[in-house]
């Protein structure tokens, strides 16, 4: 009954693939491997779609172990909705992995590079179907170790140090979200999410929930690089390899946005989190701080991976800001600005990757006038660059109309004028790479075509159809904006 | 044909022309032939609509649904109707004229010119057509990027700084103020339709009313309301033809279509008129009339004064409709279609000028009206109408908007409109006076000769249809009548 099985089987079929691609110890093959694992996993993350969309929830008793004694996988439409995130992205961007990771990694390094791939693969999907407290924290560290080692294999010496950085920070997040767990176990005795959060609202409200709280905010805001804690991200985004950075951005920080959620909904539930501590006005102060700050150091760099970086801390501003507005609507927001914002940067990233993978150099002041000899990968940049900025018609403009909309609902005005002028620094920082790479005629210290290298069709193939499914959110959006607005319903109003 | 294909064929048409116009490019004259027939085939499906709308019968297209509340829908009502009819009559013209004068001008990448030409066509139509303000947007942020490859043209420095200026104000203006106008007008009232009557109900505070009057007409940028004009003057750069496509044909244009058709589907003049005090509308466009006539007097640069000008009479068109009452709304609206005759007959004329002489400045137009007579008759036509001097159509819209201001006692419209007509009159008045009486100082047979025959064909024809459209207004004031739903 393989049906039965499919909660798990996201954890384990990556899992058991990572030792396997070890063992077969061959760049290709370790590619084939991993691509084909992921596409199995998308077809499970389906189903799980289609069977939640009957069932309500399912559950998973590890072994056979009942909660809230063992481990419980829990699928709800949460869960499933952001483990075809996850797993659609990883699919596209394996696609295109194979020649841009045998440029950017050494070639007796490559099949460790999808080990920790598939482990990392293994960590996310974990972190999002697990019904545990404390198993959460060990999927989170799998995911964030295996990021670690990929980082660090970048040809790039800087990459050590970037890697070095995000270790330091990302292990403090992680020793806070232990200690929250610690402390909820002391409390309440239970490590089971859906217990934990019956058990909470039998509880009094003690100094000790309320410092678990604060402690798992701290930390799970340094691994979602959630303003002012996100200044690991910049580097590890610009040094690592590019396709590590691709999947960084399109996965990770918004798996982490997803405990976020989780947490403050159903395990804490929303009237403790928001209202006993006014915590959200602190989420707000910060995801409009992320906005600004990260738009406008985005315009002030000169690399491109930089400039996504900086992008990206403000984009999970949008998110957080969804959140903070404690709305059905801004919530909603949130989730649609996640799966959205998950294909637009990573539509931006791969475009960027093809460009550092063709000219060697990811500065700006290098690529004058180059959308001549790529004019196809720039036509791509463009639209998911559009899609960044909002452009009607483009999914980037659905995410924003309902930030908006949601922050108009709220009576919170400013919020208007801050994504309203966010969107503009958008249109600078990115109409300055398109400005330069089509009117700018070339120089002297220009970079060229690399012609030795093949050229990456299959990446060129995953760009259409990122590319295609931006403007398909942009233009129809009731498999996305339904689903959400079905969450987010379900999460407001348990 | 059935109209709802025809609409989709309006939008198509240019679209197709692009195909066409790629396709030939290496053949200048097949080129050039297939921008002409696409061009008259658009009037051809533009005009074929008319009948349905002057009798009433409002043609729609409901193309899909992106969101709840967001879709792109096109209506055609009478204002759009009368957009339409006058952008795609004077593409062609526009075309014939970029013919003559893009090929004596020796200009490069003209393949490029025609295909965003057509491109900023379709863009216009979709403006012109749309049902909801999410499609306006749309249409109205894709004619901006449409019209930047061509103002930036030439490619210099000037072209480039002038690019940037132009998308700087017009992206800005409308994603910071346009943008969250629509979305706080759905906030309030959840729709975002164009609704004859307006969507507001009077149950909004007046205040806020205001200011999201203010907010619009601020955020549509095209209609440069000063002080976000200043993308039209440095526009100039560009070749003439897209001079005029910015003046006449379509940006300027969807600007103060796009006021006006706000202030009428979305505010509705009853409830502006009933409840609010809009005179700020007012003073500002009060204040941009004359700020812009005196600049213009005091240009030399043709071309500036021109543009200057054109601020002028934009402001007219908003002035006319803040007056609110029916009969100064039709001036409004006719004063739209005036414009655009009499402003592209005297971008022709100065492209003209320039074509055959190099001359830019006012100053240097010593006697040129005996080397080009008709290009310089054209020119004073063209002027008369702007200063409202009849048997010129300029005259009619400004006798509407007088009776308007002179309906509600609006001395503050009536002392601007009485103004301006002399400072009109005093910038380019001088120009017929030393172009025809002053002698050029050089003997004829040294002297310039007339245009090539596509320009001299387009400036005069648009020169004629100015006085025509005095003679025989019906079809644009039933159209009016239609809008207004009073009879004038």
């Amino acid at each position: 009954m393989i049906i039965s099985q499919l909660p798990v089987l996201q954890v384990i079929l990556p899992l058991a693939a990572a030792p396997l691609c070890a063992i077969l110890h061959h760049r290709i093959l370790a590619w084939a491997l991993t691509l084909l694992v992921s596409l199995i996993s998308l077809c499970f993350s389906y189903m799980l779609l289609n069977q939640v969309l009957i069932e309500d929830t399912i559950t998973y008793a590890m072994g056979g172990w009942v909660a809230p004694w063992g481990i419980e996988y829990y699928i709800d439409k949460l869960t499933a909705y952001m483990l075809l995130i996850v797993n659609g992205i990883t699919v596209l961007v394996l696609l295109g992995a194979r020649e841009i990771v045998e440029s950017d990694i050494a070639s007796d390094r490559i099949y460790l590079f999808y080990t920790a791939f598939l482990l990392n693969l293994t960590g996310l999907l974990g972190v999002i179907t697990t019904g545990d407290a404390f198993n959460l924290f060990v999927f989170i560290e799998i995911a964030s170790l295996s990021s670690y080692a990929m980082i660090s294999l970048g040809r790039d010496k800087r990459s050590l140090y970037a890697a070095f950085k995000y270790l330091i920070f990302g292990t403090v997040g992680a020793s806070f979200i232990l200690i929250s767990v610690g402390l909820l176990y002391v409390v309440t005795g239970t490590l089971n999410i859906a217990d934990l959060s019956q058990q909470l609202t039998n509880t009094e409200n003690t100094p000790t929930i309320t410092t678990a709280f604060v402690f798992f905010i701290i930390g799970i805001g340094i691994k979602a690089a959630i303003f002012p804690l996100h200044l690991w991200l910049p580097d590890a985004y610009t040094y690592s390899p590019s396709i590590v950075s691709t999947f960084l951005a399109g996965t990770t920080t918004k798996v982490f946005i997803y405990v976020l959620i989780r947490f403050i909904y159903s395990l804490y539930g929303y009237e403790f989190s928001f209202f006993t501590e006014s915590f959200h006005y602190l989420l707000m102060l910060s995801a409009s701080g992320a906005i600004l700050y990260g738009s406008y150091l985005a315009i002030k760099q000169d690399s491109l991976k930089r400039i996504l970086a900086y992008s990206s801390i403000a984009q999970i501003g949008y998110m957080v800001l969804g959140i903070a507005l404690i709305t059905e609507l801004g919530l909603m927001a949130s989730l649609v600005h996640i799966l959205n914002h998950a294909f637009i940067k990573v539509g931006l990233f791969l475009a960027v990757t093809a460009i550092i993978y063709s000219y060697n150099t990811d500065s700006i002041e290098k690529l004058a006038g180059i959308a001549k000899t790529s004019p196809f990968i720039f036509a791509l940049f463009i639209i998911s660059g559009l899609s960044l900025i909002g452009a009607p018609l483009t999914s980037g403009f659905i995410s924003k109309w309902y930030l908006i909309k949601a922050s108009l609902e709220a009576d919170y005005w400013i919020f208007v004028s801050i994504i309203v002028i966010s969107s503009v620094m958008a249109i600078i920082y990115i109409g300055r790479i398109i400005e330069t790479a089509y009117f700018k005629p070339s120089a002297k210290q220009t970079a060229t075509l690399d012609l030795d290298k093949k050229r990456p069709y299959l990446l060129f193939l995953s760009l259409v159809v990122i590319s295609f499914i931006n403007i398909y959110f942009g233009i129809e959006t009731s498999l996305n904006v339904d689903m959400a607005s079905q969450i987010a319903n379900e999460l407001i109003n348990k | 044909m059935n109209n709802q294909l025809l609409i989709l064929a309006a939008l198509l048409l240019p679209v197709v022309g692009v195909l066409f116009i790629s396709l030939t490019k290496k053949n200048i004259n097949l080129r050039e032939t297939s921008t002409l027939i696409v061009s008259m085939a658009l009037i051809y499906v533009v005009y074929s609509l008319l009948p349905d709308v002057l009798n009433g019968v409002y043609p729609e297209l409901y193309l899909f649904n992106v969101t709840s509340g967001l879709s792109i829908h096109f209506q055609i009502e009478p204002l759009g109707m009368l957009f339409a009819c006058v952008a795609s009559f004077l593409w062609f013209i526009n075309s014939i004229y970029s013919i003559g004068y893009m090929r004596t001008n020796e200009y490069k990448n003209q393949t490029r010119f025609y295909i965003y030409f057509a491109l900023a066509i379709a863009s216009t139509i979709g403006i012109a057509f749309s049902a909801n303000l999410f499609t306006l947007f749309i249409f109205y942020e894709f004619l901006t990027l449409t019209t930047y490859p061509l103002v930036t043209h030439k490619e210099t420095d000037e072209a480039k700084r002038a690019g940037r200026i132009y998308l700087g104000i017009l992206l800005a203006t409308s994603i910071c103020l346009f943008l969250p106008a629509i979305i706080w007008t759905y906030h309030l009232t959840g729709t975002i339709n164009f609704t004859p009557g307006g969507v507001f109900d009077g149950h909004q505070e007046p205040t806020v009313i205001v200011i999201l009057l203010i907010i619009f007409v601020y955020g549509i940028g095209k209609a440069a309301l000063m002080p976000v004009h200043r993308w039209l003057p440095s526009a100039m750069v560009a070749p003439t033809p897209v001079s005029a496509l910015l003046h006449a044909v379509a940006v300027v244009k969807a600007g103060v279509f796009s006021v006006v058709k706000i202030i009428i589907y979305i505010f509705s003049p009853a409830l502006l008129s009933d409840t609010i005090d809009v005179n700020i509308l007012l003073y500002l466009a009060g204040t941009t009339i004359l700020i812009a006539s005196i600049i213009a007097l005091r240009s030399d640069n043709l071309k500036r004064r021109l543009a200057y000008s054109t601020i002028s009479q934009l402001s007219y068109v908003i002035l006319a409709t803040a007056l609110l009452v029916p009969i100064s709304i039709a001036g409004a609206v006719l004063h739209i279609l005036v414009h655009a005759f009499g402003k592209i007959t005297l971008f022709f004329a100065a492209g003209s000028i320039y074509t055959t002489t190099k001359k830019t400045e006012v100053s240097q137009l010593n006697g040129i009206g005996k080397s080009m007579p008709w290009t310089m008759l054209a020119f004073a036509i063209g002027s008369l109408s702007m200063i409202g001097i009849p048997p010129t159509a300029g005259f009619l819209s400004k006798w509407f908007i007088l009776q308007g201001a002179l309906n509600i006692q609006s001395w503050f419209a009536v002392s601007i409109i009485v103004i301006s007509t002399l400072l009109n009159a005093a910038y380019f008045l001088p120009i017929i006076y030393i172009a025809f009486f002053r002698d050029s100082g050089i003997k004829n047979d040294q002297g310039y000769h007339e245009s090539p025959f596509p320009i001299v064909f387009a400036v005069f024809s648009t020169a004629c249809i100015t006085v025509i459209l005095f003679f025989f207004p019906e079809i644009p004031l039933q159209l009016i009548r239609l809008l207004i739903g009073a009879d004038i």
